[in-house]
């Protein structure tokens, strides 16, 4: 069975259908990809499966249960995570802070306890700082643990909001574009980082991404989207020489 | 410049970064503990007043500073803490109950009433809040036979276990009781801000859409922070009604809560110094504005507005050249001699930040 099944999505915006009748599932341990041209429905997708967005059709399964049942703040406690397209951090807190907000769906403690700081809270502190702690020696954010985000570079801002995500342990990993604004450096080690990811921690990603080059290198499948519909599916070679792929980036002729 | 190496997770969450602040804090509270012996009735009074202040402020800071949601009703939860303790110890209530049963059920009202009002965002939430305050006006009229109406209440002698406490004869005594709840709602607040609600808090302030996608229920959180906020005001409106020693319909009105509002602003938003060195401004401004016309325009004449205008233009001044308040120039000039001579004009400045993703509604 797969971590996540989508069947017959679609959802529409008055008069434009931003997802239309799309199917595609994602197999627990794979990286899937999924492109196309600006427009296309995309990051969409990504707002469905966060539940920010209500579909007009279709089912959402995910580890065998459905989706739909959950409300957007229920996603993460499902061990779904993700990152957004133009970085959402909170600007005001510390990178540690930041982190430490990924872990709130693993706050057991209540709001008595916490007034009192109770010894509770002070066990959960410390176990939550050591889970946060991997991720940062994971990413090397060490340099960065007690800046503030407002001040930090845009490269780094993008490894904290992956490092967010990581921190609240998840199951399946939506990465929408994270090698965008990157330098090729940074972008090499974000591909490092999404290979170790899979096959070290064993979690699935889900990656929107429009560097082919990063998603030939890492990805076992990637999806072509375009209009909101299916264009092609399949491994990253046999989407780039797809015709129908080249035909909605290039134009018609260009095959 | 300190540097602190930190060695074990303790040395994020304890209470004081090192032995240097806490030295600091831990002298601050003996001096407030001996203050007594050190100035005279009528000033203790006056640092009593700005205590309570301190007090109101650190409510409306946990909401505004914190959480992000302006609140220009917080004078209404003054008003029913204040109500609310003094009408519990009319019941027969032990003052050491019915007080932290004022905060809680000023707390409740306030969650009650977080549910319509939490929906609204930014100035709209400020509009509506505005209400609250009018409308307790009214109310507090219209439920006379508790309230006493226009003709008002008057607190009676605080009685714990034979211990009598009254601001007017037992200024050092009040002085005490105003100091301990001060502390005891400065800890809540330490608290919360290194637990997990308090990240929340903060979460979404900062970014709704995220601090949903890491599984923060955001109304709820809102109401959670509206309700200790309303909490905390409700102590600091009880102790109010005492320190006035009489309240009516009118003692809580909206000009308090604009000059709560206005408080915080110029303390300096989302930090625990700010709401005191708000009430500092607040509580001596209105004294040292009296003094000064004494001095310099001759004490019969009467300016009508003076305090209002001073104070709106001290409002003005800090959102234009100072928005971090004086919290925030405090920490400038801390860490310019801390740096020194390697400080730099620009270090502050506003780095530009980044488009947020597009808005989700």
């Amino acid at each position: 069975m797969s971590l996540l099944e989508i069947r017959n999505a679609t959802l529409k915006f008055g008069g434009v259908v931003a997802v239309n009748d799309l199917s595609f599932s994602v197999e627990e341990g794979e990286v899937y990809a999924i492109v196309g041209p600006n427009g296309a429905g995309k990051s969409t997708v990504f707002n469905l499966i966060s539940r920010f967005y209500e579909p007009f059709a279709g089912s959402f399964q995910f580890d065998g249960g459905n989706l739909l049942d959950c409300k957007a703040d229920e996603v993460a406690d499902l061990g779904i995570a993700r990152t957004f397209q133009n970085i959402e951090l909170f600007d005001h807190a510390t990178v540690l802070q930041n982190l430490l907000v990924g872990r709130h769906r693993h706050r057991k403690s209540n709001l008595v306890e916490e007034l009192f700081f109770a010894p509770r809270v002070r066990r959960e502190e410390h176990a939550h700082r050591e889970a946060v702690e991997e991720v940062i020696d994971f990413l090397d954010l060490q340099p960065y643990r007690d800046k503030m985000i407002a001040g930090l570079p845009y490269g780094v801002r993008k490894v904290v909001e992956l490092g967010r995500a990581l921190a609240s342990g998840p199951r399946l990993l939506l990465l929408d574009e994270p090698a965008s604004g990157l330098s090729v450096e940074e972008t090499q080690d974000m591909r490092w980082w999404i290979d170790d990811i899979r096959k070290q921690m064993g979690i699935t990603v889900l990656m929107v991404e429009h560097d082919m080059g990063l998603v030939s290198s890492v990805s076992d499948r990637v999806l072509a989207l375009a209009d909101g519909a299916k264009l092609a599916e399949g491994t990253p070679a046999e989407v780039q020489s797809n015709p129908a792929v080249i035909e909605a980036y290039l134009g018609a002729g260009a095959a | 410049m300190r540097i602190h190496f930190k060695t074990s997770y303790e040395h994020d969450i304890r209470l004081f970064p090192d032995r240097w602040s806490f030295g600091v804090y831990a002298a601050l509270l003996i001096l407030a503990v001996l203050l007594p012996f050190l100035i005279g009735e009528f000033y203790l009074g006056e640092v009593t007043n700005v205590l309570i202040w301190a007090i109101a402020g650190l409510g409306l800071m946990l909401l505004t500073g914190q959480t992000g949601q302006a609140s220009l009703g917080h004078a209404a939860f003054l008003a029913v803490g204040c109500y609310a303790n003094t009408i519990l110890i009319e019941q027969g209530v032990p003052f050491i109950i019915a007080f932290p049963l004022a905060g809680v059920i000023t707390g409740l009202v306030g969650v009650v009433i977080a549910i319509p009002v939490l929906r609204l965002h930014g100035i709209y939430l400020a509009i509506a809040t505005i209400a609250l305050s009018i409308l307790a006006d009214d109310i507090i009229v219209l439920l006379e036979p508790w309230t006493g109406g226009v003709s008002g209440k008057f607190p009676e002698v605080i009685n714990i276990f034979g211990f009598e406490i009254e601001r007017w004869t037992m200024p050092t005594r009040f002085y005490y009781l105003v100091l301990v709840v001060t502390v005891v709602c400065t800890l809540f607040y330490r608290n919360l801000l290194r637990s997990p609600l308090g990240r929340a808090f903060a979460a979404v302030r900062d970014s709704e859409v995220s601090a949903t996608a890491m599984g923060v229920h955001i109304a709820r959180t809102k109401g959670t922070a509206f309700g200790l906020s309303c909490m905390i005001t409700g102590w600091a409106g009880a102790l109010m009604g005492y320190y006035a020693g009489t309240f009516n319909n009118e003692t809580f009105s909206l000009v308090i809560s604009i000059t709560l509002l206005m408080m915080i602003v110029i303390g300096g938003l989302g930090s625990i110094h700010g709401a005191f060195f708000g009430a500092v401004v607040v509580a001596f401004l209105p004294q040292a504005l009296s003094i000064g016309k004494d001095l310099f325009i001759g004490g019969s004449v009467a300016i009508p507005g003076l305090e209002t205008g001073v104070f709106g233009l001290i409002l003005i001044l800090f959102i234009l050249f100072e928005p971090m308040g004086i919290y925030g120039r405090w920490m400038k000039i801390r860490i310019w001699f801390e740096l020194f001579p390697f400080a730099r004009k620009d270090m502050f400045k506003r780095q530009k930040s980044y488009l947020k993703t597009e808005r989700l509604r």
